[in-house]
């Protein structure tokens, strides 16, 4: 041999496997306008479709005049309930067992609400009609505040279902009330509270809020008559299940159905949901034969779509004198709106939220959560979240600051002090998840050794005494927050979605010149799934990356995946994929032995090849061995080289992080400066280091939002007061701070290789870390809890009420 | 309604259409052009998605009318490619920084900073972050996208290589 044998290393590093800060594959398209997003695609002699959506938050609709919209030239049909009656398409069901109106039938419940649909040949025609139809309302009394909802007079939302003792998840209590969900042991809980050293007790907000990607929702339906095939484009987190699910509700087969996710610009959560306008869309071209494309406007989106959180969440926390957490008390009412169209797995119906013991070894605790009916839009979504973990997230690191402040310890000291630690792995908690694998105090000390957390809280000490000496008005605010996520939903076993269950698949091709197409059930909104999984491959099959094609969102070429969200990509479809790459690779190494005259036994993996033992230099590479599988009678083994896997995770995981914020905050404005953000995560095996670090700063940037401002708000006659951009904040490049980003990595001891997930992160441990940082900047006066947003004006009032003014 | 004549240059081509006078430039770009480059985030001029450059000024394409653009000079992200249709340096950038994930906003990020560039080829990452405060991103929490357009204007001064 004349050429230098490149060492495995050398080899590895040419595959852009694990590890590599690849570059963006899917890149080169989008920088150049050459995505192809819902709203890109035309087709011939597409119409549009637009809504009537209702004034009032709570009305019944007593007629509907479509005759004027009729006239407006090019428009071609409007659509209302009347006409979907016969169809039994004027309800849908909702992902969370309830049922929601396609169009008002007879009555509103939210403003903003679906009344009619307008479908034109162009969108200035429907825009016009939909001005144009005459709708008559009488208006009922509104309720948006959950607590009024469940009292005995309160008027009655959902006249449907009044009479219904029994919900989708069990008793109903009221006719406003949806269900109540109990978790853990009250008896010892309560017993546990009455005999503390010390209970901690706050009521805590988690306002409502939009996921809001900067991409509103949308589709394409197009039914061809010719061959009864029904194909929607849109924006869709989970193409197969909304196959699913279009073919249970309008009883066309599934195989004549094809969904098709094509580029999605941002989901959050907020693209989970199966909306009125698919539903509308799809009835509108079989009724007239032509495609038909309806996309929201953001007003709409920020109105009308799975908004999420609106939690209230009443915690107590009790301890022993000396700092130990014995128990942990909660009791949410959850605003779900006017239909329950919660997403979460079929037997958690308030997702995940019994991860709310946290990174803490807390022996017993309780937790109930009623959902309750409002007059406000439907959703509750997992915004950047896994099912209702931000909330969790949120209750248990702001219980903890209260929990310091009355033990006068230390926030860092006491969270320190409970962590559930290392050897206690895999942990079973109180309210019964079984944590995976953690590393709490390692993290911990890192990163209050980055940001010297000891000089922070004396600089803080100095600037409390300078203020009182009239020195300073600002104040300076240390935000701690040790989270654990629950991530990779899940289990089939119990999680399940309108009885799918949630496992992941991969389906992997390789060519036989050697380079491969992979297939998945999931689908990118921005994470790099194109560039990631073909990393996860390459190092499992030793073809580069570079020559790995991922193709994802079709449900015509894709094995059946239950989608992307909850974070699950990477713990589920990211373990398929592997399991898949494994396949392959049995299966090559039996034709590498065949080609190299030895037993299977006596060939081992090596980078990107086989190898005989003790032989090195005779090896046959991934690539001879693709193009063999194809051209030689090789006895006993099938040609081709194709794998499939369907993957269900034992287990959850269980990533975690460590984040400190400091803010100085002006008492007389309210304004909030973040000095410094600090985020250390553990997502286990760290796939692609660039990517990850990008999904910190976004996920962080969304955390900034929702603690500072973001806020779907409501007046009493259930006006949205946030409908557009100019009121719903969303930070811009100016009021986003600089993140320092850092790791430890703790590998999930169940998944193939080792990673956990880490899209959602930063939002589960932003929100609390940024909101602690404000409340403790007044907690040397005496404060100890204010709701969040944290804009300007309720931080002024914190300063205000405590006398600060003067 | 009654259309107009429009007639304008649009990445260096010259086009010609009739129109309805109150149709917006967005919307033509988009659907009467094809150019789909420039995205609708709000169609209420706050998120900066539909961001084009016109005669030589950054616009938010839905905030206005084709007819305003009559006559004019009108560049999209489709028109920063290089002649030889490999990415411009900003574009090149982005992708070597990971400045976007998504991808929704980046046209009109792109443009947009384009047109910063031309205005300020020497900005601090300050000058950075406010003159890009005109367009939203929901995915990058713009770190990365300041750190692209900063090495983007350090190869636009002959400082840096573009290449990896
Ligand atoms: S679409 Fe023009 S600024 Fe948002
Ligand atoms: S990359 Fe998604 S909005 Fe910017």
């Amino acid at each position: 041999m004349n050429e230098i044998t490149p060492t495995p290393a050398e080899r590895a590093e040419k595959l852009k496997g694990l590890g590599s800060s690849r570059k963006r594959v899917e890149d080169v398209r989008f920088t150049q306008g050459k995505g192809n997003y819902v709203d890109d695609i035309k087709l011939p002699g597409m119409l549009f479709g637009d809504f009537v959506r209702s004034p009032y938050a709570h009305a019944r609709v007593v007629s509907i005049d479509a005759e004027a919209a009729k006239q407006v030239p090019g428009v071609v049909a409007v659509l209302t309930a009347a006409d979907l009656a016969p169809l039994g398409l004027h309800w849908m069901p909702t992902l969370a067992g309830d049922k929601q109106m396609v169009l008002a039938d007879g009555k509103v419940l939210f403003q903003g609400q679906e009344v009619a649909f307008v479908v034109a040949t162009d969108r200035y025609a429907a825009a016009d009609a939909v001005e144009l139809v005459e709708v008559d309302y009488e208006e009922l009394p509104v309720v948006t505040d959950p607590f009024k909802a469940l009292e005995p007079d309160a008027p009655v939302l959902r006249e449907d279902i009044a009479d219904q003792k029994e919900g989708a998840h069990g008793a109903r209590r009221h006719h406003n009330h949806i269900f109540t969900w109990e978790q853990g042991d009250r008896e010892a809980t309560e017993k546990v509270l009455a005999e503390a050293d010390v209970v901690a007790e706050e009521m805590i907000y988690y306002h409502r809020t939009h996921p809001c990607p900067l991409e509103t929702c949308g589709c394409v339906a197009s039914m061809d008559k010719v061959n009864g095939k029904l194909t929607v484009w849109g924006t869709f987190q989970a193409p197969h299940a909304v196959r699913t699910v279009a073919s249970l509700i309008s009883g066309i087969a599934e195989h004549n159905i094809r969904i098709i996710s094509p580029d999605i610009g941002g989901g959050f959560g907020n693209k989970v949901g199966v909306y009125p306008g698919y539903i509308c869309s799809i009835v509108a071209s079989i009724v007239t034969g032509k495609p038909v494309k309806w996309v929201e406007d953001r007003m709409e989106n920020l109105m009308a779509t799975a908004f999420a959180r609106d939690y209230w969440m009443q915690g107590k926390i009790a301890a022993t004198k000396d700092g130990r957490i014995t128990g942990l008390w909660c009791h949410v009412t959850a605003d779900h709106g006017g239909f329950d169209a919660c997403a979460d797995p079929t037997k958690f119906p308030a997702g995940f939220f019994n991860i709310c013991t946290g990174s803490y070894d807390i022996p017993v605790a309780w937790l109930a959560v009623d959902g309750v009916y409002t007059n406000k839009a439907p959703g509750g979504v997992a915004y950047r979240c896994s099912f209702r973990v931000t909330e969790a997230a949120y209750l248990i690191e702001r219980m903890i600051e209260v929990l310091a402040i009355k033990l006068g310890i230390d926030a860092a000291e006491l969270r320190r002090k409970n962590f559930i630690r290392k050897d206690q792995f895999p942990y079973r908690s109180a309210l019964g998840w079984e944590y995976d694998s953690g590393d709490y105090h390692t993290a911990w000390d890192k990163a209050l050794a980055a940001v010297g957390y000891e000089d922070l809280r004396a600089e803080q000490a100095d600037r409390v005494e300078s203020f009182r000496r009239g020195e300073t008005r600002k104040l300076m605010g240390v935000g701690l927050t040790f989270f654990t996520e629950i991530v990779g939903a899940g289990p089939v076993k119990n999680c399940d979605i309108l009885g799918l269950g949630m496992f992941d698949s991969c389906e992997i091709r390789i060519h036989p010149t050697g380079s491969a197409i992979a297939r998945l059930g999931t689908i990118s909104q921005g994470q790099g799934h194109a560039t990631t999984f073909a990393q996860i491959l390459a190092s499992e099959i030793g073809i580069p990356a570079d020559n790995i094609t991922i193709e994802e969102g079709d449900t015509d070429t894709a094995p059946y995946g239950l989608g992307t969200y909850g974070s699950r990509s990477t713990p589920v479809a990211g373990a398929a994929t592997a399991m898949a790459g494994r396949k392959i690779r049995a299966k090559a190494q039996m034709i590498a032995a065949y080609l190299l005259e030895v037993h299977d036994d006596d060939v081992e993996w090596d980078v990107d090849r086989f190898v005989v033992k003790g032989a090195p230099e005779r090896f046959k590479a991934m690539a001879e061995i693709a193009f063999a599988a194809y051209n030689q009678a090789i006895p006993g083994i099938e040609p081709g080289l194709e794998a499939v896997s369907y993957y269900d995770p034992p287990n959850m995981t269980y990533p975690f992080g460590a984040y400190v914020c400091v803010v100085d905050v002006d008492v007389d404005t309210g304004q909030v400066d973040i000095r410094r953000f600090y985020a250390l995560d553990d997502c286990g095996t760290r796939i692609n280091p660039m990517i990850i670090e990008g999904q910190v700063h976004g996920g962080l940037t969304e955390a900034l939002a929702i603690a500072m401002g973001q806020e779907i708000a409501y007046d009493e006659l259930g006006n949205v007061k946030t409908g557009t951009l100019m009121d719903f904040f969303v930070p811009t490049a100016w009021e986003t701070p600089h993140y320092e980003t850092d790791w430890t990595t703790t590998p999930s001891p169940h998944h193939p290789i080792g990673a956990k997930g880490v899209g959602e992160s930063p939002n589960v441990g932003g929100v609390p870390c940024f909101s602690n940082a404000v409340n403790d900047a007044f907690r040397a006066f005496g404060h100890v809890h204010a709701h969040m947003p944290h804009d300007h004006w309720r931080v002024w009032k914190i300063a205000h009420d405590l006398g600060l003014h003067g | 309604m009654a259309k107009m004549h429009v007639k304008m240059t649009v990445n260096g081509t010259q086009v010609e259409a009739l129109a309805e006078p109150r149709t917006l430039l967005i919307h033509f770009l988009r659907e009467e052009l094809g150019i789909t480059g420039p995205h609708i985030g709000c169609e209420t001029s706050h998120c900066g998605a539909c961001t084009v450059d016109v005669d030589g000024r950054s616009v938010k394409s839905c905030t206005m009318f084709v007819g305003q653009a009559n006559g004019a000079s009108v560049t999209t992200v489709e028109g920063l490619v290089n002649p030889d249709g490999s990415l411009g340096v900003l574009q090149e950038m982005f992708r070597e920084h990971h400045g976007l994930q998504c991808g929704f906003c980046t046209p009109g990020m792109i443009t947009r900073a384009h047109r910063l560039l031309q205005e300020n080829p020497n900005p601090s990452e300050e000058e950075v972050r406010f003159g890009m405060s005109g367009n939203l991103c929901r995915c990058t929490g713009y770190q990365n996208i300041v750190k692209a357009i900063m090495a983007a204007a350090a190869v636009l001064r002959g400082e840096k290589e573009a290449a990896e």
